[in-house]
C-alpha cells in the first residue's frame, strides 16, 4: 500500500516544531482520517479537533500545506503526496497543543452582539409570515458551521492581531444574518463602526475564498454592512437631519 | 488531595446538543442557575448533523395533520412499544416548541403564503417536517446557541463528566476533566440534566462523531438509574458506503422524500416487494402515484422508500446478502432519475439538498444530479436509554432528569425521522422545567470527600500504570469493540452470537484496565479515549444484555433465531437493564401498562 509523510506540528504556545510522520494512504482518504490513523497508531496523545467528520461541524480547521483547510473535507488525492505534507494549527489563534488553538476568544466575542430582537408577530396565533425570497439572501448566512477558517485568515486578525477592535469575517456574517433577518428590529450598526471595527476591513475576499460553506463573506455580508454604516453615519443629509433632529 | 475547581448551580446540564441547550436555556428562565457541560465547543454537538427537519403537526402544507394524526404515526413507527405519555406530549407540544424557535430567529423554509414549509418524511402521514433545505439540524442548534449564550448560562466547553456524585439517594453533583490542561472540575447541583446523546461509537459503522460514546446511559447506569430497551438501535438506512473513509456518513431520508428511490443491481426497486401489513393500506404499490405523492399531491400514497427506518434498513441488508447489492456492499439509492419528471432537476436538487450533493462531489466524486449513490445501513441512533419520568423526565434517582437522545420512552421500537429533534425542543425543555423545578424544593446535597478522591484517582489510574510501553493502546480497544458489535449485535442478532459478544466485551474490559498513557494530562487523545472506553463498554454490555433478553424480531430489533414479533404469551414489554447490589449488570421485563382510553381511541381511529 501506498506511504505518504505528513509533517504535523507538534508541542504547546512555548515549545513547537514539525514532526515527519509515514502513513499509510488508502482510497478516499481525507487529510483528519490520516491524522487519526498516526494518533491511534502512532502518537496517542497527539491532540487534534474534530466532530463529525462531514464538513458539517467546522471543527477540524488546520492549514493543510498552508493552505486553511477542514480536515476532514481535505482528500489526499488532492495534494501531492509525492513531497510531505504539512499539517499546522489555525495561527491566528493561541496554540493549546498540536493542531488545537485556543478559539474561545470567537465565542466571547459573539455574545458581545446584541440578539435577535423579532417585530410582533403578524398573525393572532403569534406566527409570521415571510417569503422565501426575503429570506435566501439571510439563509446563506446562516449556512455557516463556525470553522473560523475566515477568522484564521483575515490579515487584521491574523497579522495586526486586532482581536479587541476587530470582530472578524465571522462575526460581521452573524451581524448580517440579524441585521438582514426580515423580523428582526435592532440596530446594530454603531457598534459595527465603532467597537466591531468594521473599518478595519480592505476588503481583501481572503475570508470568502477559504469558506468551506463557499458563503460570499465581503460582497455579500460585509460590504453591505459598510454601505450601512456608511448610510447611517455619513451620510450629509441624516447628519443634518441628526443636527436637527437633536434640536428640537 | 486532589487538586479540582469547584462550580456550584442549581442545575447542571450535561450536554449541549439539542436537549442540553434547550433544557438550559428553560431551566435558566425559571430563575435558577445553570450550568452548561459540553464535550466539545459549543453548537458543535451531533444535533448540527440532523438534516431533514424537526416533525410537528403544524399542519401549514396539509390542514388534516393534528398532534393526534402525529401520535399515532410515532405509537405505530415505535411498534406500540413507546411510552404513550411521552407521545402524547411530545405530539401535542412539538409544534409550539417550533414556534418558538422561530421567535427565537430561526428562518425555517417558507410557504407560498409565508409560513412554515413542511415535508414528507418515513412514517409521517402527512408532510409534518418543518426544515431548512437539508441543514435543519445547523439551524436549532444556532438558534439555540445564540439564544442560550444570552441567557445567563455558564458553558464549560470541552469538558467531560465522569462520574455523578450523590448523597444517600439523591444526587449531589459531577465530577469531570477539562481537555485544554486535563484539570478536574468538580460540579455541586441540586439536579442533574443528563443529554448526552448516543452511543454510535460502539459500532464500526456509525454516522456518529468520537463524543458519541454513551456517556450520559452509562453515567446513569452507575449512579443507580435503569436503562430501557438497548437493544433498540436504529440502523438509518442510508449512510455512505465508498470510499471506506467515508462509510457510514449519513444521507439524509430527504433524498428519498424528494423522491430518491432505491433500486438492486438489477435496477429493480426492491421495495415495492416488501410493503409490511401495518402499513399496506398507506403505502403506494405503483412508482406513479409515489412519486406524486413526493411532490405534494394529498391524494397520492407514500412510496414504499419512505416506510420506517427499520424496515427499509432490513431490505437493503437482505438485498446485499442476496447478492444484489451495489459494487461496495450496498444498493443504489437514485434522485438524478428525476429528471425524466422536471426539467430543471438539476437546480431542483441542488436547492433541495444542498449538502448532499456537496458531499458526494466533495467526498467521492459522484454527482447525484447525474448518478446514483451507493448507500447502506449505518448505526444512527439509539431508541432505548434512560428510563425517565413521561412528564418530568425525573429518572428513578432524585434530582437526576435525561432528555433527548440518552433519555428513552418516546420512540418505542424504532424512531421515525424528524421525531429526535422534536424530541429533544419538547423533552429538553421539560427536564430544564422540572430540574430548575426540584432544584427550587429541595436544599443543597451534601458532597462526599471519599467520592470525589476516588473519582480523580480512578480518572488517573491509566498514568499510574508501571509499564509505559508495554500497556494496552486505548485506540486498538476501541476498534475491536467496534468491530464485534457490528458483527455480533449489528442488525441480524443470534442468542449464540449475543452470549459471545458478552464473554468478548468482558475480555475488554479487563484489557482496557492495562491502558497506560504516554504524554501528560493537556489535550491527551489518548486518555479520553481510555475514559470514553469505560462509558462504551457499559452501553455495549447492556445493549447485548437486553437484545438477549428479548427474544424476538420488532422494530429495530431483529434476531435471526426468534423472527417473530412476539415472544408467544409474552405481551408488551420494556426490557429494563439496572446495575445489582453486587454491581454485576442484571436485566428484567417489565409490562408497558395499557394505553389510556382515549388515546386507544386515537390509535384505533387513525388506522
Amino acid at each position: 500500500m501506498a506511504t505518504a509523510t505528513f509533517k504535523i506540528w507538534r508541542g504547546d504556545a512555548n515549545n513547537a516544531a514539525f514532526v515527519d510522520y509515514e502513513s499509510e494512504v488508502s482510497e478516499g482518504m481525507v487529510v483528519l482520517d490520516a491524522v487519526h490513523q498516526i494518533q491511534a497508531q502512532q502518537a496517542n496523545d497527539l491532540a487534534v479537533r474534530w466532530n463529525c467528520k462531514a464538513g458539517k461541524c467546522g471543527s477540524c480547521s488546520a492549514e493543510v500545506n498552508g493552505n486553511p483547510k477542514l480536515m476532514c473535507m481535505t482528500r489526499l488525492n488532492e495534494l501531492p503526496l509525492d513531497q510531505p505534507i504539512s499539517i499546522e494549527p489555525m495561527r491566528a489563534f493561541p496554540l493549546i497543543k498540536d493542531l488545537v488553538t485556543d478559539v474561545s476568544w470567537n465565542f466571547e466575542v459573539k455574545t458581545k452582539i446584541k440578539k435577535f430582537n423579532p417585530r410582533p408577530p403578524d398573525a393572532e396565533d403569534g406566527t409570521w409570515r415571510m417569503a422565501q425570497e426575503d429570506i435566501d439572501r439571510v439563509q446563506e448566512f446562516r449556512k455557516c458551521i463556525e470553522c473560523f477558517l475566515c477568522q484564521d485568515v483575515c490579515h487584521v486578525l491574523r497579522d495586526h492581531h486586532l482581536h479587541k477592535e476587530f470582530i472578524g469575517p465571522r462575526y460581521f456574517v452573524h451581524n448580517a444574518a440579524l441585521e438582514m433577518h426580515p423580523l428582526d428590529t435592532e440596530n446594530r450598526l454603531e457598534e459595527l463602526k465603532e467597537s466591531d471595527g468594521i473599518g478595519y476591513c480592505n476588503i481583501t475576499k481572503c475570508c470568502t475564498k477559504v469558506c468551506p460553506e463557499h458563503i460570499t463573506i465581503t460582497d455579500n455580508a460585509i460590504i453591505p454592512l459598510k454601505e450601512r454604516v456608511v448610510d447611517q453615519f455619513y451620510d450629509p443629509l441624516r447628519k443634518l437631519f441628526r443636527i436637527f433632529r437633536s434640536r428640537t | 488531595m486532589s487538586q479540582y475547581d469547584t462550580h456550584t448551580y442549581d442545575v447542571l446540564v450535561i450536554g449541549a446538543g439539542g436537549a442540553g441547550l434547550r433544557a438550559a436555556i428553560e431551566a435558566s428562565s425559571a430563575g435558577v442557575s445553570v450550568g452548561l457541560v459540553c464535550k466539545s465547543l459549543l453548537g458543535k454537538a451531533h444535533t448540527v448533523m440532523a438534516e431533514g427537519g424537526v416533525a410537528a403537526a403544524l399542519a401549514n402544507v396539509d390542514e388534516r395533520d393534528s398532534w393526534k394524526v402525529h401520535f399515532a404515526d410515532t405509537m405505530r413507527g415505535g411498534q406500540y412499544l413507546n411510552n404513550w405519555r411521552m407521545a402524547e406530549i411530545h405530539a401535542k407540544e412539538a409544534p409550539d416548541r417550533v414556534r418558538e424557535l422561530e421567535a427565537w430567529g430561526a428562518l425555517f423554509d417558507r410557504t407560498s403564503d409565508g409560513r412554515i414549509l413542511q415535508r414528507n418524511f418515513g412514517g409521517h402521514q402527512y408532510p409534518r417536517l418543518a426544515h431548512v433545505g437539508d441543514r435543519t439540524g445547523l439551524e436549532m442548534i444556532r438558534v439555540l446557541q445564540d439564544h442560550g449564550i444570552h441567557q445567563g448560562v455558564d458553558v464549560h466547553m470541552e469538558c467531560t463528566v465522569v462520574s455523578i456524585l450523590k448523597d444517600g439517594d439523591r444526587i449531589s453533583g459531577a465530577f469531570g476533566y477539562e481537555r485544554e490542561k486535563g484539570r478536574f472540575k468538580l460540579f455541586c447541583a441540586k439536579a442533574i440534566v443528563l443529554a448526552t446523546g448516543g452511543v454510535g461509537k460502539a459500532y464500526k459503522i456509525t454516522s456518529n462523531s468520537w463524543e458519541y460514546t454513551g456517556d450520559g446511559h452509562s453515567l446513569a447506569y452507575h449512579a443507580g438509574a435503569e436503562l430501557i430497551d438497548m437493544e433498540f438501535v436504529q440502523f438509518h438506512p442510508t449512510g455512505m458506503v465508498w470510499p471506506p473513509s467515508v462509510r457510514g456518513i449519513l444521507v439524509t431520508e430527504g433524498v428519498r422524500g424528494e423522491g430518491g428511490i432505491l433500486k438492486n443491481n438489477l435496477g429493480e426497486r426492491f421495495m415495492f416487494d416488501h410493503i409490511p401489513e401495518l402499513y399496506v393500506n398507506q403505502t403506494s404499490d405503483d412508482p406513479e402515484e409515489g412519486w406524486r405523492y413526493t411532490q405534494g399531491d394529498r391524494n397520492a400514497r407514500r412510496p414504499p422508500e419512505l416506510l420506517t427506518r427499520d424496515h427499509v434498513a432490513r431490505c437493503i441488508v437482505s438485498e446485499v446478502q442476496e447478492g444484489r447489492g451495489s459494487p461496495h456492499g450496498g444498493v443504489f439509492l437514485d434522485i438524478s432519475w428525476i429528471k425524466e419528471k422536471l426539467s430543471n432537476s438539476e437546480v431542483h436538487i441542488k436547492r433541495k439538498l444542498p449538502s448532499m450533493y456537496h458531499q458526494f462531489m466533495q467526498l467521492a466524486d459522484l454527482d447525484i444530479t447525474k448518478e446514483p449513490m451507493e448507500v447502506g445501513p449505518t448505526t444512527h441512533y439509539i431508541m432505548g436509554g434512560i428510563r425517565v419520568d413521561g412528564d418530568s423526565q425525573m429518572t428513578c434517582v432524585p434530582g437526576l432528569f435525561a432528555s433527548g437522545e440518552c433519555g428513552a420512552g418516546l420512540h418505542g421500537a424504532n424512531r421515525l425521522g424528524g421525531n429526535s429533534l422534536s424530541d429533544l425542543l419538547v423533552l429538553g425543555k421539560r427536564a430544564g422545567e422540572y430540574a430548575a423545578k426540584f432544584a427550587k424544593e429541595n436544599s443543597e446535597a451534601t458532597l462526599s470527600g471519599t467520592e470525589i478522591e476516588s473519582s480523580a484517582s480512578w480518572a488517573l489510574r491509566f498514568f499510574n500504570s508501571d509499564a509505559d510501553s508495554n500497556g494496552a493502546n486505548p485506540f486498538q480497544i476501541q476498534y475491536n469493540l467496534q468491530d464485534l458489535m457490528q458483527e455480533l449485535v449489528g442488525i441480524a442478532r443470534s442468542e449464540e452470537g449475543l452470549n459471545n459478544a458478552r464473554v468478548q466485551i468482558q475480555n475488554l474490559m479487563d484489557q482496557s484496565e492495562q491502558i497506560s498513557i504516554g504524554g501528560n494530562r493537556e489535550y491527551n487523545p489518548g486518555w479520553h479515549t481510555a475514559l470514553d472506553l469505560h462509558s462504551l463498554m457499559t452501553v455495549s454490555e447492556s445493549i447485548a444484555l437486553a437484545a438477549s433478553e428479548r427474544k424476538a424480531s420488532i422494530g429495530a430489533h431483529s434476531r435471526d433465531d426468534y423472527p417473530e414479533k412476539e415472544e408467544p404469551g409474552a405481551g408488551k414489554y420494556n426490557t429494563v437493564v439496572q446495575k445489582s447490589e453486587d454491581g454485576t449488570m442484571e436485566v428484567r421485563r417489565e409490562p408497558i401498562p395499557p394505553v389510556r382510553d382515549d388515546l386507544q381511541a386515537i390509535i384505533e381511529e387513525m388506522g
